[in-house]
């Protein structure tokens, strides 16, 4: 059985907001599913007693302490940005697939 | 809009309620929770911003200690569990309020658990249970230009400021509360007052609702007796203790509307509206919310030490429902007296006219007497009615030096409130003072014996009673600025009759 489907994602694509083509869909779904199995393999050689790994180095508690550090300037901040307005970063509209309400 | 809605009282004979709280609080450390940028409210926008929680590439976050520790006494002071490890998630979404596309943020793991916190309602207490208190970082703020009404609908694009973006934030959740009915409101008002006082008590952040550093989110389902809860809907932009009371109430008798005209209520968010006080729906959940969280690889799990947490615990102030019960004591006050203080959002206010040397009865009659009807006719909290606890006790200080009567020390207060001042320039300038001036007090009642001829020869004969027809008239001559006591005094001695 596949490990992910064509549905699945399908359903990916639109929470990444990526525009994907049938043809694609069936590309990328083929592929995932190899990359998917290889890595379910590891699952296969992990004993009952080992947990799942979220961070590869077994350190706990690193804190920061809690004093300012200097900040950018508003013009280095904005530097970067595709679009500026007001000092702010300017973004296009974001509602466009809801329904009026 | 145009159905009528139903009778409060007739909602809740038919139906029950359960409603639900989600309350924000941002944290008044010195910096953000993942980087050194300062939190302070306000600031020209995109002025508070570095690389990291800007989101820029190859930029890594680090764990805020004060936040941590700040929200781990909060959690100790729900009576919560604290976890002995847990982890940060991220939490994918694609909405330019935060620049990485994701928040950083707790999902399965919060960092404190299954506490609760007791309220009391109508002189009864209602446990109200946590379900989780977690960390995360506060968003940016968006405005929205090109629509009729700075909304997001019609807008053509949107303007975004990244200061508030990493502001440590914690979330409180309440389990669903049920059983309540016709009080949900006041429980829901009494619960968000009451985590707003215990969080300024432990003195992590400064909860002032109007500047957003608590906000709530109220949920509020109906259901018919002995049945299933029902559907719920999240009602959000709830920002006043008066605006969480109002919600529920409002989404209670909408939702009533609804089921009674046999239709099934949605699942949304809704928004209050302050001036109308009612809600309009927000963005359906039904095309939302897949967000898959996993655990941020950028940031190493936090494992409070025990005994840190047994430290931070043993350190606790007294919190206010402790200290409630102390002033209770202190004040001589039962507990329905007690619960109108409270109910009046006056304990601090009352205490505080007190450490200014105001007896505690004086204290608790202007502010639950004057002042609360005052708040009441304008419909604001009490503390913002405008006059301070230094203010009520110069004016009861006034009062004592039998320089203002009662009724001239309501006037004078009037005038506070309207903010003519202080209650002595309030005095002075109206002229307000009591005629202490005995020469001209004695020669007013000395005209009023001879004017009423009758009534003194009453008095004369030990109609003592019949004094007050004499007072009242001297009380004329001066335009209520004499004191009846000394008056009626004056008027017996002016007679030779013994009081």
């Amino acid at each position: 059985m596949a490990a992910i489907s064509r549905e699945e994602v399908a359903h990916l694509a639109r929470l990444s907001r990526l525009a994907v083509t049938e043809e694609e869909l069936d590309t990328f779904a083929g592929q995932l599913d190899v990359i998917l199995q290889a890595v379910a393999q590891v699952g296969e050689v992990a004993a009952a007693d080992i947990p799942p790994t979220s961070h590869s180095v077994p350190l706990t508690n690193i804190f920061r302490e809690d004093v300012v550090t200097p900040c950018l300037t508003p013009q280095e901040a904005l530097s970067g940005a595709p679009d500026v307005e007001d000092q702010r970063f300017r973004v296009p509209r974001i509602l466009t697939e809801d329904v009026a309400s | 809009m145009t159905t009528t809605l139903p009778a409060y009282d007739e909602v809740v004979a038919r139906y029950e309620p359960v409603i639900g709280l989600e309350t924000h609080v941002e944290l008044g450390t010195n910096t953000k929770m993942f980087c050194g940028c300062p939190t302070d409210f306000g600031g020209e926008p995109n002025t508070r911003v570095c690389p990291v929680c800007l989101g820029l590439p190859g930029s890594l976050p680090v764990a805020n200690k004060a936040a941590i520790e700040a929200i781990i006494r909060i959690g100790l002071a729900l009576n919560c569990s604290i976890a002995e490890w847990c982890r940060f998630a991220r939490k994918n979404y694609f909405y330019p309020d935060m620049p990485k596309n994701f928040q950083i943020s707790q999902y399965d793991e919060p960092i404190c658990v299954d506490g609760y916190l007791d309220v009391e309602v109508n002189g009864e207490t209602v446990r109200i249970e946590i379900e989780r208190v977690h960390l995360e970082e506060d968003t940016g703020k968006t405005l929205h230009v090109g629509g009729a009404t700075g909304r997001i609908h019609g807008a053509t694009k949107s303007l975004v400021d990244y200061n508030r973006a990493g502001i440590p934030l914690v979330e409180i959740v309440t389990r669903p509360i049920p059983g309540t009915g016709a009080l949900a409101p006041d429980v829901a008002r009494a619960y968000v007052t009451e985590l707003r006082d215990v969080i300024r008590t432990l003195g992590v952040s400064d909860v002032r609702m109007e500047e957003g550093s608590l906000r709530c989110d109220v949920n509020t389902s109906l259901n018919l007796p002995g049945q299933e809860w029902g559907t719920r809907t999240e009602t959000k932009n709830v920002n006043s203790l008066r605006s969480v009371e109002r919600a529920v109430r409002s989404e209670m008798l909408r939702q009533a509307s609804v089921l009674d005209a046999g239709v099934r209520i949605t699942q949304e968010t809704r928004h209050f509206h302050e001036d109308t006080g009612d809600t309009t729906p927000g963005r359906s959940k039904e095309t939302a919310t897949d967000y898959r969280y996993f655990p941020e690889p950028d940031l190493v799990p936090i494992a409070p030490d025990p005994a840190w947490v047994a430290e931070l615990k043993a350190a606790l102030p007294e919190l206010p429902r402790v200290h409630r019960r102390r002033l209770q004591q202190q004040w001589g006050l039962s507990d329905l007296d007690m619960q109108s203080v409270l109910n009046a959002g006056a304990v601090e206010l009352i205490e505080a006219t007190v450490a200014a040397g105001t007896t505690p009865a004086a204290a608790r009659k202007w502010w639950l007497g004057e002042l609360s009807r005052r708040a009441n006719e304008s419909g604001v909290e009490l503390a913002d009615i405008g006059a301070t606890p230094g203010q009520v006790a110069e004016l009861q200080g006034l009062v004592d030096a039998g320089k203002l009567n009662d009724k001239m020390a309501r006037t004078v207060l009037e005038g506070v409130v309207d903010g003519e001042g202080s209650p002595t320039e309030i005095m002075t300038n109206r002229g307000l003072e009591v005629v202490s001036d005995t020469g001209a007090l004695t020669a007013a009642v000395d005209e009023a014996i001879a004017a009423n001829p009758g009534i003194a020869d009453k008095i004369r004969s030990g109609k003592v009673a019949a004094a007050g027809a004499l007072v009242g008239a001297v009380m004329k001559t001066t335009r209520g600025q004499a004191d009846a006591k000394t008056v009626r005094e004056l008027v017996l001695e002016r007679l030779g009759v013994q009081g």
